[in-house]
């Protein structure tokens, strides 16, 4: 599946994969001469597709539904993984993954969003959009995290937290809310990478931490662009309008000192090399564990404090 | 404990007698928003805009919701004068969202949709912070956040009891992820009150909807909530909207929230002066207070 503005990229990459495998197969040296070119034109082209996104673009690069998830990140840049279940009073969300890890060799707890890899796996993990008792089972790694002082990685990837009666007769907000509160005096390092959508109170309930870094093409909103066109213009339709008034993306959210770092993606984005999108993310994240590290646990909440207290604009 | 304030005698009884300015001075009659009926306007005020006729209760102004809680002039409003910003020169349709603001203020007579300030419940000190459904449906934006964050950090720093009555339709969606982060900031100063064992009691009344809810207005010690109010993070019309099914009525209501757990008990408006102060007076801290002999406090949530 890809976009239209991915459709000639696609075929570019299309044609230099099959002369790959030709000159494996050893193919003349015009071939290789060619293949050569070719690679500098995808080059130069995905610079040039990726410099004229839209707004509303970039929206659907935050949602490809080939886009690494939270376990694809686990898998690639972490080690020893073991995924904990559950949240010890009502059942197991599958849209939230977690539990300990390594990374680097150091032991650390991992957990974040999770959206499905298809129509099947988006049923079971309600396309990512987590319920109350996924944003408790997030709390219960959130307190192990303390309790063993073991560094927290949390990973946004949700549309918005499921929007269903059964989720409000079971608290959704009062889920919610109360990781605010554990995340805010939370006595270890916490690092939050916006992965893909950063959706809402359903995003920033794993989303409170030391550094909050972001992929490239990631999206971090108050709400969808279709909700906030809905409230605002009144209409859906509005969204790309929307996207563009919001100012959701990276470089925005650097600019208005929301996010602290943007980790840059894989020419193309990092659908189209989730392996090389995790080192990139690896290399970030050992790098930041290693600064937040020599902290004492009372400053680091302190400035993590000092940071959530400072945001928001008022005059006087 | 839903049954403990209620006045047996006259469940939607008459406030003590002082002169209110009504909310709608020009109308002589107002239509229930619950029953339908016709109540003659001074009546309804009279009654704190409940329904004398079906025990509705409307929307009040945070001023007159002031007046109702406070002894009389006790009241000392704080940061009057904040305003928010047109930070993101957000393009929105036919006016700008700076234009917006001045019509929600010309419409609604206040300057924001919260106000903060210290106070006396009959006779108890509290830091009293009321958001105002009229203003921009009591949305969350930087000054909502920054007013009850200092809200907060006055109790706090003074260990009064803090007051919050809710309510609100969800984000400013004109300061983008500004406002969400009024959710952090609000949830991360309220850690600080309750390391601090100073008691909140959080008030939700109609609606009191997404972001607030999902922050501050439930990171409470105790949640009271006023008769009928529409409570949660999707609103019913949302969901309605997203599964294309209709809810059965009351899905959202103060009461489907006390069953499921979720509130303490819901306190009639006639009501709630005195179990705001009866709550203040049994949550005092006792001599020798508690903490004082080192050990820190467990804190109240978690």
């Amino acid at each position: 599946m890809a976009y239209e503005f991915e459709q000639p990229l696609l075929a570019l990459r299309e044609r230099i994969d099959s002369m790959e495998s030709e000159l494996k197969n050893g193919a003349p040296d015009d071939v290789a001469q060619e293949l050569q070119s070719l690679r500098a034109d995808l080059e130069r082209q995905t610079g040039d597709v990726f410099a004229g996104l839209s707004p509303w673009d970039r929206v659907q690069l935050a949602r490809h539904p080939q886009r690494p998830r939270t376990l694809d990140f686990i898998r690639y840049a972490f080690t020893d993984f073991v995924e904990l279940h559950g949240d010890r009073h009502f059942g197991d969300d599958l849209a939230i993954a977690g539990g300990p890890a390594r990374l680097d060799g150091t032991p650390v707890m991992v957990v974040g969003h999770q959206k499905g890899k298809d129509a099947k796996d988006n049923q079971r993990r309600n396309f990512g959009m987590a319920h109350p008792e996924g944003f408790r089972k997030a709390q219960r790694l959130m307190l192990q995290a303390e309790k063993f002082r073991l560094p927290l990685f949390t990973f946004l990837d949700i549309p918005g937290a499921s929007p269903f009666l059964a989720d409000e007769e079971r608290g959704q907000a009062w889920a919610i809310a109360e990781n605010l509160l554990a995340m805010s005096r939370l006595r270890t390092p916490i690092i939050v990478t916006v992965i893909g959508e950063g959706g809402s109170g359903g995003a920033l309930a794993l989303g409170i931490g030391d550094r909050v870094l972001m992929l490239e093409y990631g999206m971090y909103s108050v709400a969808s662009p279709e909700g906030a066109a809905s409230i605002v213009w009144k209409d859906a339709k509005y969204a790309p309008e929307a996207a563009k008034s919001l100012k959701p993306f990276a470089d925005d959210l650097q600019a208005l000192g929301i996010i602290h770092r943007i980790v840059p993606e894989p020419p193309g984005g990092a659908h189209v090399d989730p392996h090389a999108a995790a080192q990139t993310l690896k290399s970030a994240l050992v790098e930041e564990l290693a600064a937040l590290r020599p902290l004492p646990l009372a400053t680091l909440v302190e400035r993590r404090y000092a940071f959530y207290r400072s945001l928001g604009v008022v005059a006087p | 404990m839903q049954r403990l304030f209620r006045n047996k005698e006259r469940r939607f009884g008459i406030l003590p007698s002082r002169q209110r300015q009504p909310d709608v001075p020009d109308e002589l009659w107002e239509k229930c928003a619950g029953c339908g009926e016709m109540i003659y306007a001074a009546e309804f005020e009279q009654n704190a805009r409940v329904c004398p006729k079906c025990g509705h209760h409307a929307r009040l102004s945070a001023r007159t919701r002031v007046e109702y809680l406070l002894d009389a002039g006790s009241f000392a409003e704080r940061d009057a004068g904040m305003r928010s910003r047109d930070i993101l020169d957000f393009k929105r349709p036919e006016r700008s969202y700076e234009q917006k603001l001045e019509d929600e203020a010309a419409k609604s007579g206040i300057g924001e949709a919260v106000l903060y300030g210290s106070g006396a419940i009959r006779g108890e000190n509290v830091v009293l912070a009321v958001i105002d459904t009229n203003f921009f449906m009591a949305t969350m934006g930087s000054v909502v956040g920054e007013k009850i964050t200092r809200a907060i950090e006055l109790a706090a720093a003074t260990r009064t009891p803090l007051v919050i009555v809710s309510a609100s339709a969800g984000a400013r969606m004109e300061e983008g992820m500004f406002s969400l982060m009024q959710m952090a900031k609000t949830s991360a100063a309220l850690t600080r009150l309750h390391e601090a064992g100073v008691l909140y009691v959080s008030v939700l009344t109609d609606p009191t909807l997404a972001g607030v809810t999902a922050s501050f207005a439930t990171l409470a010690d105790v949640i009271v909530a006023e008769p009928q109010a529409t409570i949660g993070f999707t609103g019913p019309r949302l969901i309605e909207q997203i599964t294309h099914a209709k809810l059965p009525a009351g899905t959202h209501s103060a009461e489907f929230m006390l069953e499921r757990g979720m509130v303490d008990c819901i306190v009639p408006r006639s009501d709630l002066r005195r179990a705001l102060a009866r709550l203040i007076s049994l949550y005092a801290p006792q001599a020798p207070a508690a903490g004082a002999d080192g050990v820190p406090h467990a804190g109240t949530l978690n």
